[in-house]
C-alpha cells in the first residue's frame, strides 16, 4: 500500500505550493505507474485483498503439453524439433521457451514439456488449438495452462461441506417508508462529502440522517424504488441502505468503473468501464458486467471494442457509446434488457441472459430504440435511406415474441425522437421533417394510443409548422402533454390532451401561453401540476402551473438554477445551482404550489436526488376514494401541522431570547470594562476628556476670508 | 432617500472614513488621490495629491486635522487635512496596505505588503505633535503573517494590535514586547483570505470580512467569535452600525470574472444583518461591480459604499429603517 495522505494534509501541501485545491480535477491527474491515487476511499483496503486473490503468477504465458511419446536420448532432438514446429507455427516463442525434462537416472524423457510463449493471448491460443492433437495413435496431446496446475492443485482431495452461516435476519431496507411525519429523503453531494437529508417542510428544515466524507469517487445514484443507494469506486460499485444509518450491503468488482444504472426493479446492477486506446494500433475497450444487485453475484459480462456498442448512435466514425448501453424493459419485472447493434437490436432475457432464442431482431439500419415503461414493447426507429427512396419508419416490436405490431412509415425525416407516457399508454414520436427545398425543417408528431385496438395513430401538428420545438413532456399517470415550442427569447407554451371534451378519443388543444421565458417542463409526477422553468441563460425563473385550471399557482426565481427535481409523492420539488455554474452554488425547496420553503447554500454542489418510492399499494379505486374525502382526512394532518408551527415560533422565540441575554451579558462586560479604562483612556487623549458625543456641542462658526480687494474708481454723472 | 451618487474618483474605490464628527468623508481609490467629501450632501472638498499609486487606506485624527494615507507607492503621508498640504512621508520598502492612528493620535500602525524579498510587517511609528520634528524610525516592527496583512487596527488602550490578511488568520500582539498573544481558531475562523475588519464604536468588538463568503464577529479583547454571517459571494467590505444592532456586509464576485455574468449573478449588493440574530435584513443595490468600502456615519443615519465601478454612493436611511422589527 501507498503512503496515503490525508484530505487534511493534501490541501494544507496545496495551499503550500499555492494551489487552490478547487481548480485541481484530481481524478485528470496522471500518476506515474506504481503510484496510488491520492485519495483513498475508507473501503480501498479491503477492496485490495479480495482483488489479490485473482492476482496471476506471471506464468500465464507458459502452457504444458502431456502424452508426449517418451524418448530416450539419441531421440530427444527429434521430439524437441517437432514439437517446436508445431507450436512455433502458432506464436513466438520465447528464447530458450521450450523446456523438456528428463528422467536423470534413465535419462529418458518424462513424457510432457513446457512451452513459453511471448503473450499470454499465445499461450491461449495454442492450448485450445493442439489440446486433444493426435501425433500418433498413442500420444494424443493434453495441453494445460501452467496456471491452471496451481489452480487446481488447490482443491482439496476431500469435500468437506461449506460451513453453513446461521441465518441473521437482514435490516428492513424500507424503513424510511415509515416515518410517521412522511416525510421524504435526498442525497446531496457538496464538495467531498455526500449527505442524506429528510425534507422536514413543516419545520423548513433540512434534517441531517447520514452523511459520509469521500463516500464515493465519482457520483451517487438511488436505485429505481429507493432501496440502495449507490457509490462509485476505482474497485467497483456499492450499494448502501438500512434501518436507521447506511451500511455497505453489497460491493460489485469492477476495476475503473465509470457508469453505473440499475434495472428499473432494481433487481440488477450494470456497470461500465472503457479503456482509452494505449497507442495508435489499440482499440478503444469497453466492459460492461451485469450483477445481480442483492447477491453480488456476476450474472454475465460483455467485452469489446467501443465500436461494437456505438452503433446508431453517432452515426458513422466516432465512437461514442450512449448510455445505458442496456435499456431495460418489461416494467419492473426486469425480464428483458435490450441493445443495439449493427442492423439488429438484441434482446437479452434476464432468465438465462441470453439473446432470446438466440437470435436478435433484426432491423436494418435501426438508429434507436426505447421500451415502454410498462409493457415488454420496444419502439425503434429507422431513418431514411437511398436518399429518400427508402422512407423512415417507426415500429413496434411485442417482446418475447418479437413480432411488429404497428409500424409507421415517414417520409423526408432529418430525425425522430421517442417519448413514451409513463403509464405505457401512449407514444409520441416528434418527427423533424425536410421542406421540400431541405432548406429548412419542420416538426410534427405522431402519437400512437397503445392501449387501443389496432394501435391507432394521430399526426399532430403545431399551428406554426415551422416552430421549433424546445421540450416536449407527457403529464405522469395522465392524458395531457406540454410542449414549449417557437423561436426567440420568448417561446409558447401549449398543452394538449389525448381527449375531447365530450370524452371521444382525439388530440386536443387546452390552452396556449404566449411568451414565456422558459425551456424546460417539469411536470410533478402525480400530475396536474408543471413548472414551466427557464433553465441557466433563462436565469431561472420558474412559474408553477395547475394544468386542470389552466392558471399559474404562483412564479418564483431561483437564479441560475440548473436542476429542478420533483420529489417522488410530488408535494415539494428542489431547484438547485450544480458546479455548472460558478456563484450561488445550492438547493431550494418549494412546495407544490410555488412557496418558497427554505433554501441551503453550499459551495461545489454537484448533485441532489430524491430518494424514490416504490409504487403506492393501494388500489387506484381507493386512490380515489381518498382524493374524494379528502377533506376528512386531511383535518388530522391540518391540525398536527399547526401544533408544529407553534412549536416552531415558541422555539424561535426562546432562541431569540437567549442570543438576546446572551449578547446583552457581554455589552455589559464592555461597559464595566470601558468604564474601568476611563481615566487611562484620558490620559492617552492628553486629559480630554469626552468619550461621548453628547458633550461635544456644534457650533457654527462663520469665517470671512478676504480673498481679493480691487478698488475701482466709477464714474457718476 | 435616494442615494448622492460621489463621482470623483476614476479608479475602484478601496476604503472610507468619516472623521468623529461624521461631518467629513474621506475616501481613497486606485487612482491615486484620497478625496474628502460633505459627508451630509456629498459636496466635494477637495483631494490630497502627492501620492502616485493606488491609496489603500486611510485614518484621520480625532480632532480632524490631519489624515493619514496608506498608498502602493510605498509610502504613507500624512496631510493637513484642512488644506490638503502635505506634512510628512514615510517611505518604506515595498506597498503600504493599510494604516490607523492609536487612540490619542500619537501613534500609528501601518502595515507593509510582502515585495520582491521583503516580507510582510507591522509598523508602528510615533507621530509627533509638531511634524517638522517627526523622526522616520518605528517604534516597533512585527512580523510573522504569510502573505499581504490587509487590515490592522489598536486594541483596547493601544495596548493591542490586530491584524488579519491573506492567511485567513487574525492574530492580536502586544504592543510593548511586540510578542504575538493570540490567533483565532483555524476550525472556527475564515477559511480565506481576510478582505476587511472594522470596529464597533467603542472598540470592544469588531468585524471581519473574507473571500470563504462570510462575515465574522469577534470580541476585541478575547478574540472570541461571537456570530457568523453568511452571505452568497466573497466579502470586500464590512461595518458595523454604531446605532441599531445591524451590521452591513458588502463585496461580490470577484472583480476578474464580473464580466463573464449578468449584473445579478454578481451580488453587488450592500446587505444589512442583524448583529445578534445573524438574520438578514434587506439589501441595498445600486453598484454595478463589487462593492470594496463600506463606512457608518458615526451617528448611524447614513451610510457609504465605494464600488469596485469607481462610484461612493452616499445613502441617507428612511425613517422606515429605524422602526425594522425581526
Amino acid at each position: 500500500m501507498m503512503k496515503i495522505m490525508s484530505d487534511v494534509d493534501i490541501e494544507i501541501f496545496a495551499q503550500r505550493i499555492g494551489v487552490d485545491l478547487n481548480t485541481v480535477d484530481l481524478d485528470s491527474i496522471d500518476l506515474p505507474p506504481g503510484y496510488d491515487s491520492i485519495t483513498v476511499s475508507d473501503d480501498e483496503e479491503e477492496l485490495m485483498m479480495d482483488e489479490s486473490m485473482e492476482f496471476e503468477s506471471g506464468l500465464g504465458n507458459v502452457i504444458v503439453v502431456d502424452n508426449l511419446p517418451i524418448v530416450p536420448p539419441e531421440k530427444f532432438d527429434k521430439l524437441e524439433g517437432v514439437i517446436r514446429k508445431i507450436y512455433s507455427q502458432l506464436g513466438v516463442l520465447k528464447d530458450g521457451g521450450l523446456w523438456m525434462p528428463v528422467n536423470p537416472q534413465t535419462k529418458k524423457t518424462l513424457g510432457y514439456c513446457f512451452i513459453e510463449y511471448n503473450s499470454v493471448k499465445e499461450a491461449q491460443s495454442a492450448r485450445e488449438s493442439t489440446n486433444g492433437y493426435k501425433l500418433d495413435k498413442s500420444h494424443i496431446f493434453a495441453v494445460n495452462m501452467l496456471d491452471d496446475f496451481d489452480k487446481y492443485l488447490k482443491v482439496p482431495d476431500e469435500w468437506t461441506p461449506a460451513e453453513l452461516k446461521p441465518y441473521v435476519a437482514g435490516e428492513n431496507l424500507q424503513k424510511w417508508l415509515t416515518d410517521d411525519k412522511a416525510r421524504d429523503q435526498f442525497v446531496i453531494r457538496a464538495h467531498t462529502d455526500t449527505e442524506v437529508l429528510w425534507n422536514d417542510a413543516r419545520k423548513l428544515k433540512a434534517d441531517p440522517v447520514y452523511r459520509r466524507t469521500f463516500w464515493t469517487e465519482s457520483f451517487v445514484l438511488w436505485s429505481p424504488i429507493g432501496t440502495y443507494l449507490a457509490t462509485v469506486h476505482r474497485q467497483g460499485a456499492a450499494v448502501w441502505g438500512g434501518a436507521s444509518s447506511f451500511n455497505r450491503l453489497m460491493r460489485y468488482a469492477h476495476p475503473m468503473v465509470k457508469l453505473i444504472d440499475f434495472s428499473p426493479g432494481e433487481k440488477f446492477l450494470v456497470t461500465y468501464s472503457s479503456d482509452e486506446p494505449k497507442g495508435p494500433r489499440d482499440t478503444h475497450k469497453i466492459l460492461l458486467n451485469i450483477f445481480d444487485v442483492r447477491t453480488g453475484k456476476l450474472m454475465r459480462d460483455f467485452r469489446g471494442s467501443a465500436d461494437d456498442f456505438a452503433i446508431g448512435t453517432g452515426g458513422c466514425g466516432v465512437a461514442s457509446v450512449s448510455w445505458p448501453v442496456f435499456r431495460w424493459g418489461g416494467g419492473k419485472e426486469d425480464k428483458y434488457f435490450a441493445r443495439l447493434g449493427k442492423n439488429m437490436i438484441s434482446v437479452y432475457e434476464t432468465k438465462n441472459f441470453s439473446v432470446i432464442d438466440k437470435k436478435s431482431i433484426k432491423v436494418d439500419n435501426v438508429m434507436d430504440f426505447s421500451w415502454s415503461p410498462t409493457d415488454s414493447i420496444l419502439a425503434a426507429f429507422v431513418p431514411e435511406m437511398g436518399g429518400g427512396n427508402q422512407p423512415a419508419k417507426v415500429s413496434l416490436f411485442q417482446i418475447p415474441e418479437k413480432t411488429e405490431i404497428r409500424q409507421k412509415n415517414l417520409f423526408s425525416v432529418s430525425d425522430c425522437k421517442m417519448y413514451w407516457q409513463n403509464c405505457g399508454e401512449y407514444l409520441a414520436v416528434r418527427v423533424d421533417r425536410y421542406t421540400k427545398t431541405k432548406k429548412s425543417i419542420y416538426t410534427g408528431f405522431e402519437i400512437f394510443r397503445l392501449k387501443e385496438r389496432d394501435i391507432p395513430i394521430e399526426v399532430l401538428e403545431l399551428e406554426n409548422k415551422n416552430d421549433k420545438i424546445i421540450a416536449f413532456s407527457w403529464e405522469p399517470k395522465g392524458n395531457r402533454f406540454a410542449i414549449i415550442h417557437g423561436d426567440g427569447p420568448k417561446p409558447d407554451i401549449s398543452f394538449y390532451s389525448m381527449r375531447t371534451a365530450q370524452n371521444t378519443s382525439r388530440v386536443s388543444k387546452l390552452t396556449t401561453l404566449k411568451g414565456k421565458q422558459a425551456n424546460a417542463l417539469f411536470w410533478s409526477p402525480t400530475g396536474r401540476y408543471i413548472i414551466l422553468a427557464g433553465l441557466k441563460g433563462l436565469n431561472g425563473q420558474l412559474e408553477f402551473f395547475n394544468v386542470d385550471e389552466l392558471e399559474t399557482m404562483a412564479t418564483g426565481e431561483h437564479f441560475m438554477a440548473t436542476d429542478i427535481e420533483w420529489d417522488p409523492t410530488g408535494r415539494y420539488v428542489a431547484t438547485s445551482v450544480t458546479t455548472a455554474h460558478e456563484m450561488e452554488n445550492g438547493f431550494i425547496i418549494w412546495a407544490f404550489n410555488g412557496k418558497l420553503l427554505y433554501r441551503i447554500l453550499k459551495d461545489n454542489f454537484y448533485q441532489f436526488l430524491w430518494r424514490p418510492r416504490p409504487p403506492s399499494l393501494l388500489t387506484s379505486e381507493k386512490e380515489e376514494e381518498i382524493a374524494k374525502n379528502l377533506k376528512k382526512y386531511s383535518k388530522k394532518y391540518e391540525a398536527e401541522d399547526q401544533d408544529v408551527s407553534l412549536l416552531l415560533s415558541e422555539q424561535d422565540r426562546e432562541k431569540r431570547k437567549a442570543l438576546h441575554e446572551e449578547w446583552s451579558r457581554w455589552t455589559k462586560q464592555w461597559k464595566q470594562i470601558v468604564d474601568e479604562e476611563k481615566s487611562h483612556r484620558q490620559m492617552l487623549r492628553d486629559g480630554e476628556a469626552s468619550d461621548e458625543e453628547e458633550e461635544y456641542e456644534a457650533k457654527e462658526v462663520e469665517v470671512e476670508e478676504v480673498i481679493d480687494v480691487k478698488e475701482e474708481v466709477i464714474l457718476g454723472d | 432617500m435616494r442615494p448622492i451618487l460621489l463621482k470623483g474618483h476614476e479608479r475602484p474605490l478601496t476604503f472610507l472614513k468619516y472623521n468623529r464628527e461624521g461631518d467629513l468623508l474621506f475616501s481613497c481609490a486606485k487612482d491615486n488621490t484620497p478625496t474628502v467629501w460633505f459627508a451630509d450632501n456629498g459636496e466635494r472638498l477637495g483631494t490630497y495629491r502627492g501620492h502616485n499609486g493606488a491609496v489603500w487606506c486611510c485614518d484621520v485624527t480625532r480632532d480632524s486635522t490631519r489624515l493619514i494615507t496608506g498608498c502602493a507607492d510605498t509610502t504613507a503621508k500624512i496631510w493637513n487635512v484642512q488644506n490638503g498640504s502635505l506634512l510628512y512621508t514615510f517611505q518604506f520598502e515595498a506597498p503600504v496596505r493599510a494604516v490607523e492612528f492609536s487612540l490619542g493620535d500619537k501613534l500609528a500602525v501601518i502595515t507593509s505588503d510582502p515585495f520582491i524579498e521583503q516580507v510582510s510587517a507591522i509598523h508602528v511609528k510615533r507621530i509627533a505633535s509638531d511634524l517638522s520634528k517627526q523622526s522616520a524610525d518605528s517604534v516597533i516592527t512585527l512580523k510573522g503573517p504569510q502573505g499581504r496583512i490587509n487590515r490592522v487596527v489598536w486594541g483596547p488602550l493601544n495596548k493591542t494590535i490586530i491584524s488579519a490578511g491573506e492567511d485567513a488568520i487574525i492574530r492580536m500582539w502586544d504592543t510593548e514586547t511586540g510578542k504575538l498573544l493570540k490567533e483565532s481558531d483555524k476550525e472556527t475562523g475564515h477559511q480565506k483570505t481576510i478582505t476587511s475588519l472594522s470596529k464597533s464604536a467603542d472598540g470592544s468588538h469588531f468585524i471581519t470580512g473574507s473571500s470563504d463568503k462570510s462575515s465574522k464577529l469577534w470580541d476585541t479583547r478575547t478574540l472570541t467569535l461571537m456570530k457568523t454571517y453568511k452571505v452568497e459571494a466573497p466579502v470586500n467590505a464590512c461595518a458595523i452600525s454604531p446605532l441599531l444592532d445591524h451590521v452591513v456586509i458588502g463585496g461580490g464576485q470577484e472583480a476578474m470574472s464580473v464580466t463573464t455574468t449578468g449584473h445579478r449573478a454578481g451580488k453587488f449588493e450592500a446587505k444589512f444583518y442583524h448583529k445578534i440574530l445573524e438574520e438578514e435584513i434587506g439589501g441595498v443595490k445600486g453598484h454595478f461591480g463589487p462593492i470594496n468600502a463600506l463606512a457608518f456615519n458615526p451617528d448611524g443615519r447614513s451610510f457609504s459604499s465605494g464600488g469596485e465601478d469607481g462610484y461612493v454612493r452616499l445613502h441617507h436611511f428612511d425613517s422606515d429603517y429605524f422602526n425594522i422589527k425581526l
